[in-house]
């Protein structure tokens, strides 16, 4: 029988997948597709928890959540975009002008 | 055209002239012709159009009213409440007059002016162009002053005449300004006339306070009609504008400046110093007659100044040596007769010696002038005698001009000058305001005067022209007659010495009181007063006529004997054989009174002493102050705004800034140590991020 806590421990593994992924990752599309992760990972949860209580907010929240993800995709692949544009390279670490 | 209605052309001709001469003949170095056509034409048309506008308004008009020509609005002061309560409006045009006193003024001031102007011509001929310019731009410049003075007709337009007069006055004294003594004579004329022109100014402040207006036919008119309540205003103004009068018309005590105006060249000493300015005075007292008429106190002291200012002057002139210095002294001396004519209410008489000692002064000065050329700038008479023989014409019109002046029938000053004795006895007779016995006491001096007057004119006269010449071998290969352009105004203006007396021929005496041309002339200018039957002047015309008939020859008698005994005595002492022999005599016997009387009683040493000596005193005094504590107060605020500003440099360097520094230090610290964390590397904040979340997350979870 499939419970709410594996729902929640898939998406902690996913969440901690998606951090790890921010974190460590070089290339920013990765690091974008790592907050992919993230979201989704917090919409699994969303979902099991709204199943788990029968109260459908959960899940409207969660619809909302993709929204935003997909809002936040654009902004964040035209973000890439200026950076590649700027540096020639989606590598992360060099996006460094402002260190002190 | 009118000549009369513009009427203000006459002052204009010779401003034009002044301006031509002192702006571009003067700048220019034009040429001495250029120069005096347009001096001569300036006074020239100013006398022609004077006269003119004289004989017109005399022929068209009913010649007892002033005509009034308005050329302009010239102070718009507005309303003002006056000393009687009610409300004045403060509006004062620059306006000429014309009527029977400006007339008689206007007509010599113009004639004798020109005459002067053709005898510069000659005399000045030796100075440079710009000098000779400079000279004439002056000269025009007073006639136009002199023309305003006698042509407004209000006592504003009068006091810029009157101070014109005395600006040109002070530029013509100061002519050769590069000799000192020239240079301080033009200041001292200029100082002591400020003191006069003190009280002249405080007499206008004092019309206006009193009338609500300075304009001739609005205040003497409202005067006349109620004396009594006039009566106290009348004594200030009266004494105020007098005391203008004493300095321009150089009474005792401010007639110092006089004798050293000689210090000017001759013909302005003619001009100004004997014939028109100084008589500015008497003048403005004749025009202001009412308010002196309204107080026997005013008119009291006019006739005791003019009286004692004749004597005195007469007595300094008995030794003077300075040919020049004799007729400034006697100048002063005529200015005392008419003053003390004007104080015995004899204004007409005043006017009448006025115009006819024009004549013989101008004649005289000119004369002298003419001798003092021929000497080569020698003014000392003890270096002349003789001159007869060299220059006849100067000689026989300063001989004419000489017994007129002395009195003498038929010549001018005999009528104008008897016209005064007798109207100060008939002062005394008809004992005028309660004064009899003053007046009497006056004319006593002045007679004494008279045979002083007779003696120092005669003394002059052998000194300078009989006998034989003082001056040494070259000086007199040097003598000769002076040119046709200062003969020709001797010769006319010594025809006027003889023939001038006849328009105040004194027809009363032959019960014919209409000969009396220039009497009847000036009627109008003496308004009657309206206090039934107590008017001022009433008392001397009354008295006048009630002098008996035979008093009246045996005055003249004695003034005739009072002339003949100076000239017998001048004969004596300085005629004949044994000339100059009597004089030392009597010299030796009364030192003191000699010494006295050739240091003109010391009264210049005196005002030297004390006001000259006090004034300096106190200007050492203020200075005094002025050095101590004001520049004390001074440097004290600026010693104390250093020290205080000293103080607060220290502050603002030490607190303000240092709190200033303080907080950019304290981020500038803050900053090195804070940049740190700044990294640069995105996933290093994400990183704290994430860990943040961590700890905030472990911290929840203990707490619970």
């Amino acid at each position: 029988m499939i419970t709410a806590t594996h729902y929640v421990m898939l998406s902690l593994v996913l969440f901690s997948l998606g951090i790890i992924g921010v974190m460590m990752r070089r290339n920013f599309i990765t690091v974008l597709m790592s907050l992919e992760l993230i979201f989704n990972a917090v919409n699994i949860n969303l979902i099991a928890f709204s199943f788990r209580l029968g109260d459908l907010s959960g899940q409207i929240l969660a619809i909302f959540v993709i929204t935003i993800a997909a809002a936040e995709a654009a902004i964040g692949l035209g973000l890439i975009i200026a950076f590649v544009r700027l540096k020639d390279t989606v590598a992360l670490d060099q996006a460094n002008t402002m260190g002190g | 055209m009118s000549f009369m209605d513009s009427i203000w052309l006459v002052p204009i001709f010779p401003l034009l002239g002044a301006a031509f001469n002192g702006l571009v003949s003067n700048r220019r170095g034009l040429s001495k012709t250029v120069t005096q056509t347009v001096a001569l034409a300036g006074s020239g048309l100013a006398w022609l159009w004077g006269w003119a506008a004289i004989a017109q308004w005399y022929l068209t008009t009913d010649h007892h009213h002033a005509h009034v020509v308005t050329v302009f609005q010239w102070v718009n002061g507005g309303a003002l409440r006056i000393l009687d309560g009610s409300m004045a409006d403060l509006t004062i045009n620059a306006s000429f007059q014309i009527d029977a006193l400006s007339s008689v003024m206007v007509g010599f001031v113009t004639f004798v002016g020109f005459l002067i102007h053709l005898y510069s011509v000659g005399y000045m001929h030796d100075e440079s162009d710009r000098a000779y310019a400079r000279y004439f731009s002056y000269l025009n410049l007073f006639m136009f002053s002199m023309l305003v003075l006698v042509l407004g007709s209000n006592l504003l337009v009068l006091f810029v005449g009157w101070e014109g007069v005395g600006l040109c006055s002070y530029l013509l004294i100061g002519f050769y300004f590069e000799k000192d003594w020239c240079a301080s004579a033009g200041k001292k004329a200029f100082v002591v006339n400020r003191i006069g022109d003190w009280g002249f100014l405080l007499a206008i402040f004092a019309c206006f306070a009193v009338f609500g207006s300075l304009e001739f036919g609005s205040m003497f008119p409202q005067a006349a009609a109620h004396p009594e309540s006039y009566a106290s205003a009348a004594t200030v103004i009266g004494l105020l504008l007098f005391v203008g009068a004493i300095g321009k018309s150089a009474q005792i005590p401010l007639f110092v400046w006089l004798p050293d105006a000689m210090a000017g060249p001759t013909p302005v000493s003619a001009l100004i110093h004997a014939a028109t300015m100084v008589t500015a005075g008497v003048y403005m007292a004749v025009r202001c007659n009412v308010f002196y008429r309204i107080s026997p106190t005013a008119m009291l002291v006019v006739a005791i100044v003019g009286g004692l200012t004749a004597i005195f002057a007469a007595t300094i002139g008995l030794v003077q040596n300075d040919i020049k210095k004799v007729l400034a002294y006697s100048t002063v001396s005529q200015l005392g007769y008419m003053f003390l004519g004007a104080g015995a209410g004899a204004f007409v008489a005043a006017i009448f010696h006025v115009v006819t000692h024009a004549f013989f002064k101008a004649c005289l000065f000119l004369g002298s002038g003419s001798v003092i050329h021929a000497c080569g700038g020698e003014q000392d008479m003890r270096k002349m005698g003789g001159l007869k023989k060299y220059m006849p014409t100067t000689y026989w019109t300063f001989l004419v001009a000489t017994i007129a002046i002395a009195g003498i029938f038929p010549f001018a000053g005999f009528f104008s000058k008897d016209e005064i004795l007798a109207k100060v006895f008939a002062a005394g007779y008809g004992d005028l305001n309660g004064y009899g016995g003053l007046y009497y006491l006056l004319w006593g001096m002045a007679v004494v005067g008279a045979v002083l007057t007779a003696f120092y004119m005669f003394r002059l006269v052998f000194m300078t022209f009989n006998g034989e010449f003082r001056g040494g071998e070259e000086a007199e290969h040097h003598l000769h007659e002076s040119p046709w352009t200062m003969t020709l105004p001797l010769q006319i203006l010594g025809v006027l010495s003889i023939i001038g007396g006849f328009m105040g021929f004194p027809g009363v005496l032959f019960g014919r009181p209409e000969l009396n041309k220039i009497e009847q002339f000036l009627e109008p200018v003496i308004l009657p007063l309206q206090w039934g039957g107590h008017d001022a002047a009433e008392h001397v015309e009354h008295a006048v006529h009630h002098v008996p008939l035979g008093l009246e020859w045996g005055l003249i008698g004695l003034s005739l004997a009072a002339a003949f005994v100076g000239i017998w005595v001048a004969y004596r002492f300085y005629m004949g054989t044994d000339a100059y022999q009597r004089p030392r005599l009597l010299a030796e016997k009364f030192p003191f009174l000699y010494k006295l009387l050739l240091n003109k009683y010391w009264v210049d040493e005196f005002y030297d002493a004390t006001v000259v000596a006090g004034t300096k005193k106190l200007a050492d005094l203020l200075w005094e102050f002025d050095a101590r504590v004001v520049d004390g107060l001074v440097n004290g605020t600026r010693n104390a705004t250093v020290g205080w500003s000293f103080l607060s440099g220290i502050f603002d360097l030490r607190v303000v800034d240092g709190a200033v520094n303080l907080v950019g230090r304290t981020y500038e610290v803050a900053s090195i140590n804070f940049r740190r964390l700044q990294v640069g590397f995105t996933q290093g904040y994400a990183m704290v991020m994430v860990f943040g979340a961590a700890i905030l997350l472990v911290v929840f979870l203990v707490s619970f």
